[in-house]
């Protein structure tokens, strides 16, 4: 059962910026772009990460020291064990033949396997890619690497467009005919891309992040709207998903199911 | 009807579940105090069963009020679960309660937190006096809902039946651990945790068969309910009504209106009109 437990050893991690990380292990069973697996950092904690690199053997994850969970799997190098099951959720479905990818953040972890999909798939791809600063980007090179007409965008001007990235993906959408938006980065800026998406047919979907226990639908801890659950419903919602969750950019709940505004 | 600690983070999810065919569901066990459950892992899934340990996570019973208000707006029947530690938390937690649910349902058999739960729950002594000290302070019917990991499941539901229990609610999950072999560790977050499922489901039902020799009051079975067949089992144990937990899992959200389903063609082919008839019959 994909629901068990398959304790792994890293085969090889690469660390990608001062506090992002990538982790790669054997794992045979198929996934696609914005599932997640939910990986055991023995004795500290189990947290939902979403596939960064996808090879028919072997899966990686890619994150950023953020809490306890994050900065101990960190510390974690090849030979270590971790726990991983799933994969769990809906990915993206790379639907249209024009694709705008738009990844904030750490959101660039799960945005790069879905270009690399599309790319296979022979769709013309753009992507952006944004962070507060230079430093925060990775995986510059790897999506150099595909047929995608990259843009960067930095909040300084660090490098590439001087603001935020859906500022950069409005001026794209204005001057490009996209059929889809993809999207995965910080809530308020796929809210953001959303409302920008609202006004036309184009598709789009983003991937909600929500703290999560059981990851297979049980527990609720990570419901949104009217019991829809991120962890099997999600965490990648389209358009007309997101219609029916009012929580989306203005809410989430903390371990004990008390309510934080964004 | 739905069992305590799924599905039941906000008024959302139980409506989801009432229209998923429940006939009422059960709320997460509230405290007085905002607490944040165990750490993860808090799930895992074993050959023939699942274990968790979430620890009663909640956001205290001033936050939760609201989504019992949002709930209550609906038809649905709830019962709102309540732990504490002593009688005056529980007292205060149901009491709070009391307006916006159609029962109580009291937590004396979680097997993972310490201080709460099964630690109160298998002595005859606490479960009376608390039991009375909530029946006094509300006006919905209260459920006392035990463990089979006690000494005499009967003696302590007979407590509870004296202090003014309306029905009693078996079984919570079973105290277990699961030891992963290459980290050499409990799993579980909290190491200790419940066992559910399937693997469970005889144990209940003879805890069930045992309590309706001693009651008067109605029982409530749970415990790896996962078919009509599983329910009608209980309900010839001597259960009026069963709860689902784990097999929103193994069956899907669909679960509730698929064993009703099950239980009605159960009926037919077996021409029972009235599934009352069919409480305890093997005894």
């Amino acid at each position: 059962m994909m629901d068990k437990i398959i304790t792994s050893k890293i085969i090889k991690d690469t660390i990608e910026n001062e506090c992002v990380k990538t982790i790669m292990f054997n794992h045979a069973e198929p996934i696609e772009p914005g599932q997640f697996y939910m990986i055991w950092i023995p004795g500290i904690d189990e947290i939902p990460m979403s596939v960064s690199v996808i090879q028919q053997k072997k899966k990686g994850i890619t994150f950023r020291t953020v809490g306890k969970a994050t900065k101990a799997l960190f510390q974690k190098t090849k030979n270590d064990i971790i726990g991983i099951r799933g994969p769990y959720g809906n990915g993206f479905s790379l639907k249209g033949e024009k694709i705008l990818f738009v990844a904030g953040g750490t959101g660039i972890a799960m945005i790069a396997p879905a270009v690399e999909q599309a790319i296979k798939k022979n769709k013309v791809v753009d992507v952006i890619l944004g962070a507060k600063t230079k430093k925060d980007l990775f995986f510059i090179n790897r999506l150099k690497q595909t047929k995608a007409t990259m843009h960067l965008s930095t909040d300084d001007g660090s490098i590439g467009f001087k603001g935020f990235a859906t500022e950069k993906a409005n001026e794209l959408l204005l001057t490009n005919s996209f059929d889809a938006v993809y999207t995965c980065g910080p809530e308020l800026m796929m809210k953001k891309l959303y409302q920008i998406c609202l006004k036309s047919n184009i598709i789009f979907e983003a991937s909600l992040e929500r703290y999560m226990k059981c990851g297979v639908g049980l527990c609720g801890q990570c419901v949104v709207g009217k019991g829809i659950r991120v962890c099997v419903e999600g965490p990648v919602f389209s358009k007309s998903m997101l219609k029916d969750i009012p929580d989306f950019g203005v809410f989430n709940r903390d371990a004990s199911g008390k309510k934080q505004l964004l | 009807m739905l069992a305590s600690g799924i599905m039941d983070e906000d008024a959302g999810s139980m409506l989801r579940v009432l229209e998923s065919g429940a006939g009422a569901v059960v709320t997460k066990s509230i405290g007085q105090v905002q607490r944040k459950g165990h750490p993860n892992p808090t799930f895992v899934e074993l050959d023939c069963g699942i274990l968790n340990a979430m620890g009663l996570p909640n956001p205290g019973i001033d936050e939760y009020i609201t989504e019992l208000k949002e709930l209550k707006k609906q038809n649905g029947i709830i019962i709102g679960s309540v732990f504490g530690s002593n009688a005056e938390e529980f007292t205060e937690v149901a009491f709070k309660m009391n307006a916006y649910v159609n029962a109580l349902e009291l937590n004396f058999s979680c097997p993972h937190a310490e201080g709460y739960g099964l630690e109160i729950g298998q002595n005859p002594k606490f479960v009376s006096e608390i039991t009375s000290s909530v029946v006094n302070a509300v006006s919905v019917p209260v459920y006392v809902k035990l463990s089979a990991q006690v000494n005499d499941i009967a003696s302590i539901a007979t407590a509870a039946e004296e202090a003014g229990a309306n029905a009693i609610v078996a079984i919570n999950t079973l105290k277990a651990m699961s030891i992963n072999l290459e980290v050499k560790k409990p799993i579980l977050g909290n190491k200790t945790g419940g066992y559910s499922g399937k693997a469970i489901k005889p144990i209940g039902v003879k805890a069930v068969y045992d309590l309706y020799d001693h009651l008067s009051i109605p029982i409530i079975g749970v415990g790896g309910v996962e078919t009509g067949l599983d329910a009608i089992e209980y309900i010839l144990a001597g259960a009026s009504s069963v709860q689902i937990g784990t097999a929103v899992y193994t069956r899907g959200i669909m679960v509730f209106d698929r064993i009703c389903k099950e239980i009605t063609k159960w009926m037919e082919s077996h021409n029972v009109q009235s599934i009352s008839d069919l409480i305890g019959v093997a005894h």
